[in-house]
């Protein structure tokens, strides 16, 4: 949320983000204020009142790797919930974890890489390693039934390694959902999957992993979010990844865009007869609200046209 | 052909690039007349086959296509490459011959609203118009491609029935165009309006013949592409840096970007001949020129760390 990038919210290598990309550091510290608590509920509460059934309110990773989600326990402290509406949060390991139970979270997050690269440049260790430390935070989750997603990013392609074999991605969705997560989302983290690739990806872990139990995030980088989410609908997927307003940009493209919007996506639901429960006018109301308090353009077409 | 994830994609997608013409009309900037000619030899180079390079409407209409005649004159015309351009009626289709063109276009509409606002006159007298332009074209032996517009919607009537879409098509077909290309003109469309109005269409038009051409104000050009793709189309209309705006949403995007296309085309292992790199150099110097950004998410993503 906030300006931060997507990718800094997910990795807790931000020294080490900020040391490699100079121009990253300048782009959070000088031109990027951190949004404040209130404004966070006010969307989140917003957001409630849409009829989206999951709301990603926050995360509890150090303050110090992500300055700008440091608010997290009074914001999940200071939202409305909605009763039917689920508020996950990220946690990266058993501290977060505790922090997160302790202010009250009632569903949690963990984020694993189909690529080793990127997960010993993001989170200083490898994908077995991170599982490890998942598999504590799965089991202390376990045992207070609070459930647990997990991600795998970079299903599509990796910004260090380039291509990334399906059966990678697999592998590791296969080990998350064995470990006991109840749903595993597939990230394009750099939004360079296209239709063809995601056939394929997807077509590889529906052999270990339940269609049902799988969502996908994609990011709009390419441009090819909305033909991914129809290719990844038409496999029998039905759970979808989105950010109002499309908030977050690609931290490995810089002016790129990142997430897919949520109204772009509801459009697209909505002319295919799928039923959502949302209310698109409402939520393109959340985006206005705070592209209006970040003082940015919002990313989604729709709400583009439609305030035309 | 039922659209699903199973569909046999075509091996080769046609791309007709409207940039030049579709594009640069719709761009409050009027461009200069050798920067046109830069463009269209740019995207010649790009591989592309089809490259719509101007309009033979009058100037008195459509200031931005006075320089019609030096363009279609000024262009390096590459061996193998089309550039049709646009024949409102017959004066304008007489005026394209002697200037060079070896292909045109006419434009018809899927809504009697649309029609009467736009040209005043009903779609069946704006087909009726038409018939001088395909007599004459016929007789030169000047191929003639057919655009239906507001195909998925229209901002008078709302919602277009696709047997409309597919009288009009069929018109435009037994005229004697050989290609029909069905735009969603203010890009309202969705893969569910999308498959319904090609079933209906490629009932009275083979699929061979049918093309599509989608807005991307809502974002669902290459959604709609795709589910276009998977029904049997093999020719996809798109502009170079997705250049022309929706005139009906101001501000809005328009034209779906060629370098997106191109994209997700190459990543679906369907041939276009298309260089991409290429393309992207044309769309870097057309954005150049206008001072303005690029609508192409593959353009804005190439600037790496």
């Amino acid at each position: 949320m906030g300006n931060v990038p997507t990718t800094v919210k997910h990795c807790l290598s931000y020294e080490q983000l900020i040391q490699d990309y100079p121009w990253l550091k300048r782009w959070l510290l000088e031109e990027k204020e951190i949004v404040p608590t209130g404004v966070k509920i006010q969307l989140i509460d917003m957001l409630s009142g849409t009829g989206l059934p999951v709301i990603e309110a926050t995360s509890f990773v150090s303050s110090k790797w992500v300055p700008q989600m440091a608010d997290h326990t009074d914001v999940l402290r200071g939202i409305q919930r909605e009763p039917h509406v689920r508020y996950p949060v990220l946690t990266p390991n058993m501290q977060g974890f505790q922090d997160a139970v302790a202010a009250g979270a009632t569903e949690v997050a963990v984020f694993g890489s189909a690529s080793e690269t990127f997960s010993k440049k993001n989170i200083n260790c490898s994908i077995d390693e991170s599982m490890l430390r998942f598999e504590e935070v799965i089991k202390a989750a376990k045992e207070r039934q609070i459930p647990v997603r997990g991600y795998v990013s970079c299903a599509l392609g990796c910004p260090l390694e380039g291509h990334i074999e399906p059966s990678k991605v697999s592998q590791v969705a296969k080990r998350l959902y064995e470990m006991g997560c109840y749903e595993i989302s597939l990230g394009d983290t750099i939004g360079v999957g296209t239709p063809g690739s995601m056939f394929k990806m997807l077509q590889s872990v529906m052999n270990e992993v339940p269609t049902n139990a799988l969502a996908v995030h994609c990011h709009d980088t390419y441009g090819q979010a909305l033909p991914n989410i129809l290719t990844a609908l038409q496999m029998g997927v039905c759970v979808v990844d989105s950010a109002v307003a499309g908030l977050g940009g690609c931290p490995y493209a810089q002016g790129s865009s990142g997430n897919v919007s949520t109204e772009d996506v509801l459009y697209m639901l909505h002319g295919m007869g799928i039923e959502t429960g949302v209310n698109l006018t409402k939520v393109i109301e959340a985006g206005d609200f705070i592209c209006n308090a970040l003082r940015r353009d919002t990313n989604s077409r729709v709400a583009r046209a439609r305030t035309l | 052909k039922a659209a699903g994830v199973d569909s046999t994609l075509p091996e080769k997608v046609k791309i007709v690039e409207v940039g030049p013409r579709d594009g640069l009309q719709n761009e409050k900037t009027i461009v200069p007349t050798e920067t046109k000619i830069h463009l269209i030899d740019m995207l010649s180079a790009s591989g592309l086959s089809v490259i719509e390079a101007t309009s033979f409407v009058s100037p008195k209409w459509v200031p931005q296509m006075a320089d019609q005649v030096e363009v279609m004159k000024g262009i390096g015309r590459k061996p193998g490459v089309s550039y049709p351009v646009l024949t409102p009626n017959l004066k304008g289709f007489q005026a394209a011959v002697k200037a060079g063109a070896s292909e045109v276009a006419i434009f018809g509409a899927a809504s009697e609203l649309f029609s009467k606002k736009n040209i005043n006159c009903s779609v069946e007298e704006s087909l009726q118009r038409f018939d001088e332009v395909m007599r004459t074209a016929k007789e030169a032996g000047v191929p003639v491609r057919g655009y239906v517009s507001c195909v998925l919607g229209c901002p008078y009537e709302g919602k277009v029935a696709p047997e409309k879409v597919a009288h009009v098509a069929k018109r435009l077909y037994s005229m004697g165009c050989y290609e029909i290309s069905l735009g969603d003109t203010i890009g309202v469309g969705t893969p569910g309006s999308m498959s319904k109005m090609l079933e209906v269409v490629s009932r009275e038009v083979p699929v061979n013949a049918l093309a599509v051409h989608c807005h991307d104000t809502y974002g669902q050009a290459l959604a709609n592409i795709l589910v276009a793709l998977q029904m049997g189309i093999s020719v996809v209309d798109s502009s170079v840096a997705g250049l022309g705006g929706c005139p009906y949403a101001h501000g809005a995007s328009g034209n779906v970007a060629t370098e997106d296309v191109v994209y997700m085309l190459h990543g679906l292992g369907i041939q276009t001949g298309v260089d991409l790199p290429k393309l992207m150099d044309a769309g870097a110097f057309i954005c150049r020129t206008l001072n303005r950004k690029s609508n192409s998410k593959v353009a804005q993503a190439t600037c790496k760390l």
